[in-house]
């Protein structure tokens, strides 16, 4: 798989929910419409609840892994 | 208050009725969710939960009839956080100790990296989340406008219930 390249990137280590969530909803509008923003998380909760507000916001999830520890995820600003 | 747009967003309709600091967590956490996945929230705070919405408002909790709370220590090394304390319930009435019951749980939850009650409310405020005071509650409880933050509006059942009626999520905590 190619790596990704994100446009902006949002730290997110050591944050509980539902911040996560919160700060990606602010940031993905840092980025242009077409454009990705990557997510570093470390709250357990984080790979199920950014799919669910990827779903709810229709911004596209591109992948999501995890990296040394902590979830990593690409988004791609639909809107 | 009915949508504008039947197909457009979202809407959570939401009671909260609890003023504690436990309880104030789990609106707020809900509507600022949900203001994050762009839905259209509104929260309906009424009795005990009219509190949260003061200019000054510094909830508390009490593990006194909270039978289930675990009593934790936010410091020391990790096995010593993990202990559950068995506090006796005599204890939980000893003045003071609701204050330090408070200050231990708001250490917890900063320490596992969780916002506060007025970071949560400032966030749905910036998010545009409809925060609305229930009016009998001010009348009964002797609350005036001004003595909430400046965006809170004043609205009574009726109008909760034709707002919660278009909602597609409802809750009551």
């Amino acid at each position: 798989m190619t790596a990704l390249q994100a446009d902006h990137t949002l730290d997110c280590s050591g944050l509980l929910c539902p911040l996560p969530v919160i700060k990606t909803s602010r940031a993905i509008k840092e980025v242009q419409v077409g454009q990705v923003l990557k997510l570093i998380a470390t709250d357990p909760g984080a790979p199920p609840d950014m799919a669910a507000w990827a779903r709810q916001t229709g911004h596209e999830l591109l992948d999501s892994h995890t990296e040394d520890g902590k979830f990593v995820f690409f988004f791609r600003r639909a809107k | 208050m009915t949508k504008s747009d039947p197909n457009g967003r979202k809407r959570l309709a939401l009671i909260a009725s609890k003023g504690t600091l436990d309880w104030a967590y789990p609106p707020f956490i809900l509507a600022s969710a949900a203001a994050a996945m762009d839905w259209e929230v509104g929260m309906f705070f009424t009795f005990y939960g009219l509190t949260l919405l003061l200019k000054e408002n510094h909830p508390a909790v009490s593990p006194l009839g909270n039978p289930a709370m675990p009593m934790k220590m936010p410091f020391g090394p990790e096995s010593f956080q993990k202990i559950s304390w068995p506090i006796p319930t005599a204890m939980m009435a000893v003045p003071g100790f609701n204050a330090l019951a408070t200050s231990l749980m708001k250490q917890t939850f900063k320490n596992k990296g969780v916002a506060s009650i007025p970071e949560l409310r400032d966030l749905c405020c910036e998010c545009g989340v409809d925060l609305i005071a229930c009016q009998m509650t001010m009348d009964v409880f002797g609350f005036k406008k001004d003595d909430f933050i400046p965006t809170a509006k004043v609205a009574g059942a009726a109008s909760f219930l034709e707002y919660a009626a278009e909602a597609e999520v409802q809750l009551f905590v």
